[in-house]
């Protein structure tokens, strides 16, 4: 290949344009992937060299109850939140498709959570949850029934959780079946009505299928959002009470920061992302069997 | 058109009771927002109170001054614009570089490099974390403004929504435009940018959100309350005054009332941009 000069030219732009990315890229997520990988077969902690000690660390997780129970508990969470916030988002996303006046005021309202830090979310919901000053026994006690001590309470700590989280994504996944919603051509509803159709049948026979991509959509995304589970679970109860909230991101974190555990924090974080991967890949998979795109 | 009708239109009744539901959702959603604010303007005697008060008996904004005496709030409110700004403008910048170069230039190995771009969409953060973290500690960048900024700056997010923005655009703009002898750059800055405009406000509503409100990075990273950002602070504040929550909610009020007025002001942005990425925090 010749390269002239209008050639070198065209190189150094294409350099100019691409490489302050490309290098930043490079150092602080690609390299950080290479070496993730690599720390999985090592054992180190930071003061000492690293040691060479090939599958230990994933042998010592597969051993380890902490891990087989961190990972029971991120199950539970995603068992009660996914089904919860898509059911709800659907059903709201559905009443709001109604041109209803004042709409968008409603919208707004429910998107505010989605937008505020998780931080201050979490506090928020500790304090409402406080078994004795918090808003929540009290409304309870009001209709007669006698709260639970929420996050101190092994048994309700999760379901606390789980309630504060579906209370913060309601609107996202709202707003993604409204835009689902709204892009269901019109035409396949005065068809159906041409046919006969009432209003249950259209909603199984038009609005179902029609929607079954978006669907897949905010339930693929609340599922890996929901492997991730953190902010909430570390300000909530940083785990407790007696490790009834222990998830995987909370041991990932303890064993970089804390235990300085590199090797087996990498090997762990690899399993969340193998379940992410294999979760997502199952649905796709699946998809195929319920998902119409036209 | 009658069809049409009677399905936009529902029943009066019907109507009814979509707004009940609507409202009903409404105080769900409300109702832990004014609890914050009210609690954040209460009195130390009042706070633990039974029954609890929606309203409060005096309001003080006693909270808020003691906020910025008993713990660096001043400070750490600065950190986290200086940090969301300077993160913004830096992931915009790089993100339509390297999407201008993706979609209007042609060199060799371009789909091999876009393709490793998206390679790394796929990982989630938690398995960057470990390395990231030794590597700041080897940069000794551990406390500092650069250890929040950086990693978030370089983001193959911004590359691949810009560059999806920027392919159908027409050839012929920037054509006429490099025959009357300009170079690329002022064709990015002049021509490309300004039609990039809704994507690049996409762009910065969602990485100003993912930079205001991220907790697990700066968790790591910043030990150093006069380094921290408003959600970290906010746990830290939290972790020594454990009983007074009125303390507690005002910095929660300080944490998201910012948010929330760019939230208004850009919202169109911000609906767009999470309902096509499914990115949240």
């Amino acid at each position: 290949m010749i390269v002239g000069e209008k050639g070198i030219r065209k190189h150094l732009w294409i350099a100019v344009f691409l490489l302050p990315s490309l290098i930043g890229l490079g150092l602080f997520k690609l390299l950080p992937i290479l070496c993730s990988m690599v720390l999985t077969l090592f054992r180190w902690d930071l003061l000492t060299p690293p040691q060479f000690v090939f599958m230990q660390n994933f042998n010592n997780l597969i051993a380890d109850e902490v891990f087989w129970s961190s990972l029971a508990h991120t199950l539970y969470y995603i068992a009660g939140y996914v089904p919860m916030v898509i059911v709800v988002g659907l059903a709201l996303a559905l009443v709001m498709n109604q041109r209803l006046k004042g709409v968008v005021i409603f919208r707004t309202a429910y998107f505010i959570p989605v937008v505020s830090s998780w931080a201050a979310v979490a506090l928020l919901w500790k304090w409402i949850f406080n078994p004795r000053f918090g808003l929540l026994n009290y409304i309870l006690g009001l209709i007669g029934i006698y709260g639970p001590s929420w996050i101190f309470d092994p048994l309700w700590a999760m379901p606390a959780i789980i309630i504060t989280s579906v209370w913060k994504d309601l609107g996202f996944i709202m707003t993604l079946f409204l835009a689902g919603l709204q892009g269901i051509p019109e035409i396949y509803y005065d068809a159906a009505s041409i046919d006969g159709a009432g209003s249950v049948r259209k909603f199984f026979a038009v609005t179902v299928p029609l929607l079954s991509p978006t669907t897949f959509f905010a339930l693929t995304i609340s599922l890996i959002h929901s492997f991730q589970v953190f902010d909430q679970v570390w300000i909530m109860t940083q785990g407790g009470p007696a490790g009834a909230t222990a998830v995987l991101v909370e041991q990932i974190y303890k064993n970089a920061t804390a235990y300085n555990r590199m090797g087996y924090a990498s090997a762990l974080s690899w399993v969340l992302f193998l379940l992410v991967f294999s979760v997502t890949g199952l649905q796709m998979i699946i998809q195929r069997k319920w998902v119409h795109y036209d | 058109m009658i069809e049409r009708e009677k399905l936009s239109n529902p029943k009066a009744a019907t109507k009814t009771l979509f707004y009940m539901v609507l409202i009903l959702f409404s105080f769900f959603m409300i109702i832990p927002f004014l609890w914050m604010i009210s609690t954040s303007l209460k009195l130390n005697q009042y706070v633990l109170s039974i029954p609890p008060r929606l309203i409060p008996e005096k309001i003080t904004i006693t909270n808020y001054l003691r906020l910025t005496e008993i713990f660096p709030m001043t400070r750490i409110v600065f950190n986290s614009l200086f940090v969301a700004v300077t993160m913004t403008t830096g992931q915009v910048f790089v993100s339509s570089m390297a999407a201008y170069a993706f979609a209007r230039m042609k060199f060799r190995g371009k789909s091999a490099i876009f393709l490793l771009y998206l390679a790394t969409l796929m990982i989630p953060f938690q398995v960057i974390i470990t390395p990231l973290f030794i590597l700041m500690r080897y940069l000794r960048w551990t406390n500092t403004y650069q250890a929040l900024i950086f990693p978030g700056i370089f983001n193959a997010f911004g590359t691949f929504l810009l560059r999806q923005f920027l392919l159908p655009l027409p050839r012929d703009l920037e054509e006429s435009a490099f025959l009357d002898g300009a170079n690329h750059f002022m064709v990015y800055w002049r021509i490309i940018l300004p039609l990039a405009k809704p994507a690049l406000a996409t762009l910065a509503v969602l990485a100003y959100m993912e930079a205001w409100n991220s907790f697990l990075w700066p968790l790591m990273v910043i030990r150093d309350t006069g380094r921290m950002t408003l959600p970290v602070g906010l746990a830290t504040l939290h972790g020594r005054y454990l009983t007074e929550w009125n303390l507690v909610m005002a910095g929660a009020v300080i944490t998201v009332v910012p948010m929330i007025i760019v939230f208004l002001l850009a919202q169109k942005y911000f609906v767009k941009g999470i309902a096509q990425s499914g990115l949240k925090q």
